[in-house]
């Protein structure tokens, strides 16, 4: 019972950290049509950059602000410079931002050195608790309150502020979004910049939880944020946290009770979900 | 003298490598109601979208206040006083009959309050069905949603697609009868097949046909043309 309720606390920890990759990649694609591959390059960015900070300062939170400003800063440019030139042309888009990809990668090898960086948690996070005879990890207990929140807060704006309503219809109808009124690009701007920088910082606070970080780390975790945005359903920011939970899970159980699947589990659960809600989990509406 | 509101000009409009309009001009009388006629697939609704900058021009003008328009984005000739009825209404699903109409209100002033009391008044129905889904509303509902969104604002100009289309002949009649009360307040291009309903709020017509404007006339006078009816528009 306390080995099953451990990998459950992982395979949450996992999700969450796939949920702040996938949520800015479903909004991205809900509301520009874009497809990123390049949103990986931001986790990966998020991750050595925070760490920096972190090394430097010597302050965690400070390595978070780091990452979380990483991801303001290089959203915006690359929303302007790359993605703005292939709207509403999905095969140029792919072929750029796997490019861009590539690039952000290769870049991080040069900014901050070709060996990957160890990172570990601060002490106030580090151990761990006893609740009856199950042992609870603090720092992923932590990664699981941290992507709540960020949930929650998220879901507020969304659900409560004119910028958040017009994000939600803007999913459903851009060009209506526009002829009411609203420069649709600054939208734009403004969710691939706060996406960017929920990648960033699920990033860093990737770090002390696998304890290093490398330059390709961005690629894997980029695939299981598509495969959750999919399960999830294109553009449902709610259905990216319940995608990535059950993503996080079903890989962590599996790795544990069917290690020879674990590879595979991912891809078969989206198949699954394709094959009876080829739509996902969630429908975003639109009439 | 009535002043010209909107204005197009030898417009002429490419989706993508495809030439649709081919020289389109007319002009929109301020207080009235001008309609739009022509075959299915003639050019209306294009004109529409290239009036609110949709579907660019790529050649000629339009202008609205005596102000060349037709280089601006969409948000601005929106924010510039036109609103716009898509033919497909454009209604977004998953928000609340409310949360429609708020995406609209570009600012909480005065004119704004008023015209949002006005249109409920005129519509009932939303104020009724305000926190519903739009996606749940009836065909009927949906339309006026769409009108009374595109009215909230301080509009002086909607673009009406196809407002009949899809609903039963008894709720024609309502959305018809509540384009009238509009009229009262705005000036109105309306794309409109169901005849009747196009002669009795239209003040003049133009006919499209193959991407260009073809004719024009007094919708009164239009009913006595039966050559004419025939050529354009299919009905005999
Ligand atoms: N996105 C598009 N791509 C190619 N052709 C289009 C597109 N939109 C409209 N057309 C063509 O332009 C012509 C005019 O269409 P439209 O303006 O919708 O006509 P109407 O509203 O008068 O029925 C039609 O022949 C239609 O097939
Ligand atoms: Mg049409």
């Amino acid at each position: 019972m306390d080995l099953f309720f451990s990998l459950t606390v992982n395979g949450l920890a996992t999700g969450m950290l796939i949920f702040l990759l996938a949520a800015g990649l479903t909004l991205i694609f809900g509301l520009m049509d874009v497809l990123n591959f390049a949103h990986g390059g931001l986790f990966v960015w998020g991750a050595f950059s925070g760490v920096w900070v972190y090394d430097l300062t010597g302050s965690f939170w400070l390595g978070i602000v780091g990452a979380i400003i990483t991801g303001l800063i290089l959203g915006a440019i690359i929303e302007y410079l790359i993605i703005r030139p292939v709207y509403g042309n999905h095969v140029q888009q792919i072929l750029i931002t796997l490019g861009l990809m590539l690039v952000l990668s290769e870049l991080i090898k040069v900014v901050f050195g070709p060996d990957q960086k160890a990172a570990t948690a601060p002490e106030y996070l580090q151990g761990s608790f006893m609740v009856g005879d199950v042992i609870l990890i603090k720092y992923r207990l932590f990664i699981i309150l941290v992507g709540f929140i960020v949930f929650g807060v998220t879901s507020l704006i969304l659900k409560r502020t004119r910028i958040g309503l017009i994000v939600r219809a803007g999913v459903m109808n851009k060009e209506m979004v526009q002829t009411l009124g609203v420069n649709i690009r600054l939208v734009f701007m403004l969710v691939f910049m706060v996406g960017a920088a929920m990648a960033a910082l699920g990033g860093m606070l990737m770090a002390p939880y696998s304890g290093v970080i490398y330059a390709e780390m961005g690629l894997e975790f980029g695939i299981l944020a598509f495969i959750v945005v999919v399960i999830g359903g294109m553009g449902s920011f709610s259905g990216s946290l319940l995608a990535a939970i059950l993503v996080g899970l079903a890989q962590a159980y599996m790795a544990y009770y069917v290690p020879a699947l674990s590879l595979a589990v991912n891809m078969l659960l989206m198949t699954v979900v394709l094959i009876f809600r080829p739509q996902g989990l969630f429908r975003v509406g639109v009439k | 003298m009535m002043s010209t509101l909107l204005e197009l000009n030898n417009v002429q409009t490419h989706i993508n490598q495809f030439h649709i309009l081919h020289d389109i001009s007319f002009e929109v009388p301020k207080g009235e109601v001008t309609v739009l006629l022509g075959r299915n697939g003639a050019g209306k609704t294009t004109t529409l979208r290239s009036i609110m900058g949709l579907n660019p021009p790529t050649e000629g003008t339009v202008s609205y206040k005596g102000q060349v328009i037709n280089k601006w984005k969409p948000h601005m000739i929106a924010r510039n006083g036109i609103g716009y009825v898509p033919e497909d209404q454009g209604i977004f699903g998953d928000l609340t009959v409310g949360e429609n109409i708020r995406v609209a209100m570009q600012k909480e002033d005065e004119t704004t309050t008023e015209h949002l009391e006005w249109v409920l008044e005129l519509f009932p129905d939303l104020k009724k069905f305000w926190k519903k889904p739009g996606g749940q509303l009836s065909g009927g509902q949906k339309q006026m949603l769409a009108i009374a969104r595109a009215y909230v604002n301080d509009n002086e100009l909607l673009l009406i697609d196809e407002p009949s289309k899809g609903l039963a002949p008894i709720i024609v009649e309502k959305v018809m009868e509540s384009i009238l009360y509009m009229k009262e307040k705005t000036t109105i291009v309306l794309v409109e097949q169901n005849f009747m309903m196009a002669s009795k709020i239209g003040d003049s017509f133009h006919i499209i046909d193959d991407g260009k404007t073809v004719h024009n006339g007094m919708m009164s006078d239009l009913k006595q043309d039966k050559n004419l009816m025939k050529k354009y528009l299919g009905i005999a």
